[in-house]
């Protein structure tokens, strides 16, 4: 599963940040943001717009992601451990 | 390092975005700060003095721009990341690294301070914002953390009277005897990895996140009460902006119409006296009266980024804006824009994506900035009449607000316009982070404030006086032919300029002194009001009776079409050198600032054309 198709409010744990692209510079910047392997992700809320950006908790931080960021995320299968 | 300099040890904060690090260094060197910029780029670079009062020791800081990597990925990021190694061409290396780290947020913090560690360079790693942590019942074993880390780890609270007092007498240990870290990872280990074993050793948690974040993003988030409460937010701004600032405006008025009467009659009769009266106190005066409103706009955007807010309005209008090819961060840079395009410009900074910081900048100067307020205003009072429309708006203020609009409409046309030109349809990033809110502590309002005010008088003292004393030589000479006919202005080099201007400006409904007036507004548009009393002044035959009252001399000689096509010329004119001089600096692009002033000018021209030939077919003229 990917981030993007993650319910609101369901804690989730990430499997792998996947890079769009030779050089993703997205990808890189969400791995040192703390989206490794191991830790836990939560879709907090959605931008009201066409559910555009999405608020993600990660570790004790929340980002705003575009779908298109929060596409790269890969998630552990089983949602929560 | 240099002999000059070789006592004061010099210290540079480093830190996530975020952390508190500015707020700690005010708590450190209090007033006693220089703003410049970094040599070559246009980076913020904020320097202060620290005087420790236990050792007497002084010591230079340099407050490093937030990074969440010395893996750079925006100009910030990479003058931090030189800046630390040294490697900053001009700029000489810090000898001790304070790492600030927000004790409520340290997962994401901590591994920065890791990545800062590896530069092997003698470091303190301050543990900002304890007093939050306590609240939330996090637990932060700090001798367990400098043993792991192998740096020297002290508390800090940079909002509370001396909070840094641990991180000063460290600095001063540290001082006497500097040395590198003690301990390293092992090559190829994993940041992260490393960030969670020291987690797991020193930190308890009950909680990821706050409540009080909890509950109040799940209002201001909110798909419907989120964008009503940013309405009413802005709103308010505005509202004060225009209530709060008229006391404040009106004292200076008055305090610089005094001014000018007391030195017109203290100094004899003359082309110094002209010169004083008419050119600079007025000018000058015509400008500062501004600063109230520039002051209230900031300490609300102030405010708003302290306590957390200002991400949040990225957040709600990001979709929006990147419709528009704009980008959530636009939002931040867009609203300076309103009291003035420099900063507005100079915060396009914090964009990451290069595309999308350049199609801000390149519209920022259509916000209606305050120095275009004095110019709606005197054409509004002179020729909008005051009266109620569906029963409570002031026309007057409709008015107002649809000039205001129709810059916010043309922004996001230009913008989207430049975006199916680019013809992009690879990926821009906005990954924001959205960090916790926060009470702002009126210190640091106050002291960046007086920073703004700062930058603001300095323009004033600078290229507007300049500009002000030119003016009023190219108003006054060469003066007539004794045989003259007809007011003494027609023979000046401004009433050539004006005349041989007026015929390309004329379709446009603008008279020759309208055009002699577009001149010094290339500096400040603000001037332009200013410039049209002193022509006015001038040109008329009972010089007090036109400086008191513009108003009635151009609803007279003007045209309803011709203030219509000034006041829409308003909306776009580009004519402020020195937003045209921030952009290319900003851009370092000559091509991007031609395209600007071109493109500016152009819509300009075609609105005001439009605006009066349209009027007058409808018999406006």
């Amino acid at each position: 599963m990917i981030l993007t198709e993650l319910p609101s409010r369901t804690p989730a744990i990430v499997d792998t940040v996947e890079d769009h692209g030779p050089q993703d510079s997205i990808a890189r910047r969400l791995r040192e943001l703390g989206f490794v392997n191991g830790e836990e992700v939560e879709l907090v809320a959605k931008g009201p717009l066409g559910a555009e950006p999405l608020l993600v908790q990660v570790g004790f931080t929340r980002f705003a992601l575009r779908r298109s960021e929060a596409a790269r995320i890969r998630l552990r299968n089983g949602a929560s451990e | 390092m240099s002999a000059a300099d070789a006592s004061t040890l010099r210290l540079a904060l480093v830190g996530n975005p975020n952390c508190g690090k500015t707020a700690l260094f005010n708590q450190l060197t209090g007033s006693r700060q220089k703003v410049a910029n970094y040599a070559g780029v246009t980076v913020e670079r904020k320097e202060g003095r620290l005087h420790s009062a236990a050792s007497g020791r002084q010591y230079a800081v340099l407050d490093l721009p937030g990074a969440y990597s010395l893996h750079a990925a925006s100009l910030d990021e990479a003058v931090t990341r030189d800046v630390c190694r040294g490697f900053y061409p001009g700029e000489t290396a810090p000898d001790v690294l304070v790492c600030v780290v927000d004790a409520t947020n340290l997962r994401l913090h901590l591994r920065f301070a890791l990545e800062v560690r590896e530069l092997g360079k003698p470091m303190i790693l301050a543990v900002n914002m304890m007093d939050a942590a306590q609240r939330r019942g996090i637990v932060i074993d700090l001798a367990a953390l400098e043993r792991e880390l192998g740096v020297p780890v002290v508390e800090t609270v940079a909002v509370k009277h001396n909070g840094a007092r641990a991180l000063i007498e460290q600095i001063d240990r540290t001082a006497a005897h500097p040395h590198a870290p003690t301990a390293r990872l092992a090559e190829g280990a994993d940041l992260h990895a490393e960030t969670r074993r020291l987690l797991s050793l020193a930190v308890s948690m009950p909680t990821r996140t706050a409540k009080v974040d909890d509950a109040l993003d799940r209002w201001l988030l909110h798909p419907v009460f989120g964008l009503l409460a940013l309405a009413v937010v802005m709103f308010l701004i505005f509202q004060a902006v225009y209530a709060w600032a008229t006391p404040l405006m009106d004292l200076i008025e008055a305090g610089t119409g005094a001014l000018g009467e007391w030195a017109g009659g203290v100094l004899p009769e003359g082309p110094l006296n002209s010169l004083l009266v008419e050119g600079i106190i007025a000018g000058l005066g015509g400008v500062i009266v501004f600063l109230p409103q520039i002051l209230i706009l900031f300490a609300f955007i102030l405010a708003l980024e302290e306590s957390g807010y200002l991400p949040r309005a990225a957040f709600l209008l990001d979709r929006m804006m990147a419709s528009a090819g704009l980008s959530g961060r636009s939002f931040i840079p867009l609203l300076s824009s309103f009291a003035c395009a420099i900063p507005g410009i100079m915060a396009t900074r914090s964009i990451q994506d290069p595309r999308d910081r350049l199609a801000t900048i390149l519209v920022a100067p259509l916000m209606t900035c305050s120095a275009r307020l004095p110019v709606y205003a005197l054409l509004i009072g002179a020729f909008i009449p005051q009266k109620t429309v569906w029963g409570i708006f002031n026309q007057q203020g409709l008015v107002l607000f649809g000039l205001y609009a129709a810059g916010i409409l043309s922004a996001l046309i230009v913008s989207w316009v430049m975006k199916k030109w680019r013809r992009d349809k690879s990926e821009h990033a906005l990954l924001l982070e959205l960090p916790s809110y926060r009470i702002p502590h009126p210190r640091d309002l106050l002291i960046g404030l007086w920073e703004r005010a700062m930058i603001f008088l300095k323009r004033v003292g600078g290229i507007i006086l300049a500009l002000t004393i030119l003016l009023w030589f190219l108003l006054n000479f060469p003066a007539p032919p004794p045989d003259a006919v007809g007011p003494a202005l027609d023979y000046s080099f401004a009433g050539r300029i004006g005349h041989a201007m007026a015929v390309f400006f004329s379709p446009l409904g603008f008279n020759w002194q309208i055009c002699i007036a577009l001149i010094p507004g290339l500096a400040a548009r603000e001037v332009a009001v200013s410039s049209l009393a002193t022509i006015y002044a001038l040109s008329a035959a009972d010089d007090d009776a036109a400086i008191q009252a513009l108003t009635p001399v151009i609803s007279d000689g003007w045209s309803l079409a011709t203030a219509l096509s000034l006041l829409v010329w308003f909306i776009y004119a580009p004519m402020c050198i020195s937003t045209l001089a921030t952009i290319k600096r900003e851009t370092g692009s000559w091509k991007q600032m031609g395209f600007a002033t071109f493109y500016l000018f152009a819509l300009a021209y075609l609105a005001s054309l439009v605006t009066y030939q349209v009027a007058s077919a409808l018999g406006a003229g």
